[in-house]
């Protein structure tokens, strides 16, 4: 079986899921464990804010977490600067005794996009600093590509822009990503479904972070469940080999024996 | 009992309080907490013997749901 033996690995630790769930957006920390649950992950997002204004009792979400034996992934979300970034990354690892980061450096309000200037900075001084850092970057290969060899652990372009749903704008670029770096490309953002994911697994990725697409649907259990099955299934079908597409029928039924009747 | 200001709050606190005692007064545990003094990342190993002056501005965070 292809998914027990083909492990996720990210700076040399294996992952026992290819599909990594961000917490925003759940409705309550009972919706968000049955989703962890559902998902099968083996790792989720967290964000770090004041204490007062973070839902729940202080220290809820840990207990989640570590009750869902996941590993967390902190982010630097809502940061602007690389100058912000490397502080909420380095306040993140006081917290959560963690040096992975989820690195995100956003250029403006409205998109939401990576600004990719603030990115590599930041991304350059985590590294430093001893961080695996997982950046969440454009669909630009060479930017992926600076990323990856100035260090990062992993890099995570965007499908489309954050909570949009609208899929994998660019799937050409991601393709070419995978192609022009050597460590893990996880597909993050986007996502509005469970053939996005598959999508993204065919094109190669070797993982989905997703968020909204579980945490905002009708029912955030069964996508999750959905999810967990399209990340395997796009992993198993992208190294299944697909048939080239044709532009007219190739009848799979032979000729040779039909009755004459 | 010096002013200092806690996430955007003021906040008197009690002669020679440190960054553990704040914390504990302020989230009520230390596990999944980070903090920040006037802008700069205070270490977990520092709080015990850093000593809250008239006017620092603390950042007590912790974990909330992101993607």
């Amino acid at each position: 079986m292809v998914e027990l033996t083909d492990r996720l690995v990210i700076a040399g630790e294996a992952l026992s899921s290819r599909l990594i769930l961000g917490t925003g957006g759940a409705s309550s920390l009972a919706a968000l464990e049955a989703a962890i649950t559902a998902s099968a992950t083996a790792m989720v997002t967290v964000a770090l804010r004041r204490v007062d204004a973070a839902a729940g009792q202080p220290g809820g979400l840990i207990d989640l977490i570590d009750r869902c034996g996941v590993r967390v992934l902190p982010n630097t979300a809502g940061c602007y600067t690389a100058a912000e970034a490397v502080k909420v990354a380095h306040l993140a690892r006081e917290a959560f005794a963690t040096n992975w980061v989820k690195l995100e450096v956003i250029g403006d309000d409205r998109t939401l996009l990576p600004d990719a200037v603030e990115l590599v900075r930041a991304a350059e001084q985590l590294v430093d600093d001893g961080f695996v850092v997982l950046p969440y970057t454009t669909d630009d290969p060479v930017l992926a590509r600076r990323l990856a060899d100035l260090g990062c652990a992993a890099v995570m372009p965007a499908g489309a822009p954050i909570g949009s749903g609208l899929g994998i704008t660019n799937p050409h670029h991601i393709r070419l990503i995978r192609q022009v770096v050597d460590v893990p490309v996880i597909l993050d953002a986007g996502i509005g479904t469970a053939s996005d994911a598959a999508l993204a697994m065919e094109l190669g990725c070797d993982a989905v972070l997703l968020a909204t697409a579980v945490t905002r649907a009708q029912d955030p259990t069964a996508m999750a469940h959905a999810m967990r099955h399209a990340v395997t299934a796009g992993r198993l079908a992208a190294g299944a080999g697909r048939i080239p597409r044709r532009f007219h029928a190739l009848a799979s039924t032979p000729d040779e024996g039909r009755p004459d009747l | 009992m010096p002013d200092v200001l806690v996430n955007g709050n003021a906040r008197r606190v009690p002669d020679e309080t440190t960054v553990a005692q704040l914390v504990l007064l302020v989230a009520g545990l230390s596990r999944g907490i980070a903090v920040a003094v006037n802008g700069e990342v205070l270490t977990r190993s520092a709080w015990p013997a850093t000593v809250l002056s008239a006017g620092d501005e603390v950042e007590v965070l912790t974990a909330a749901q992101g993607g």
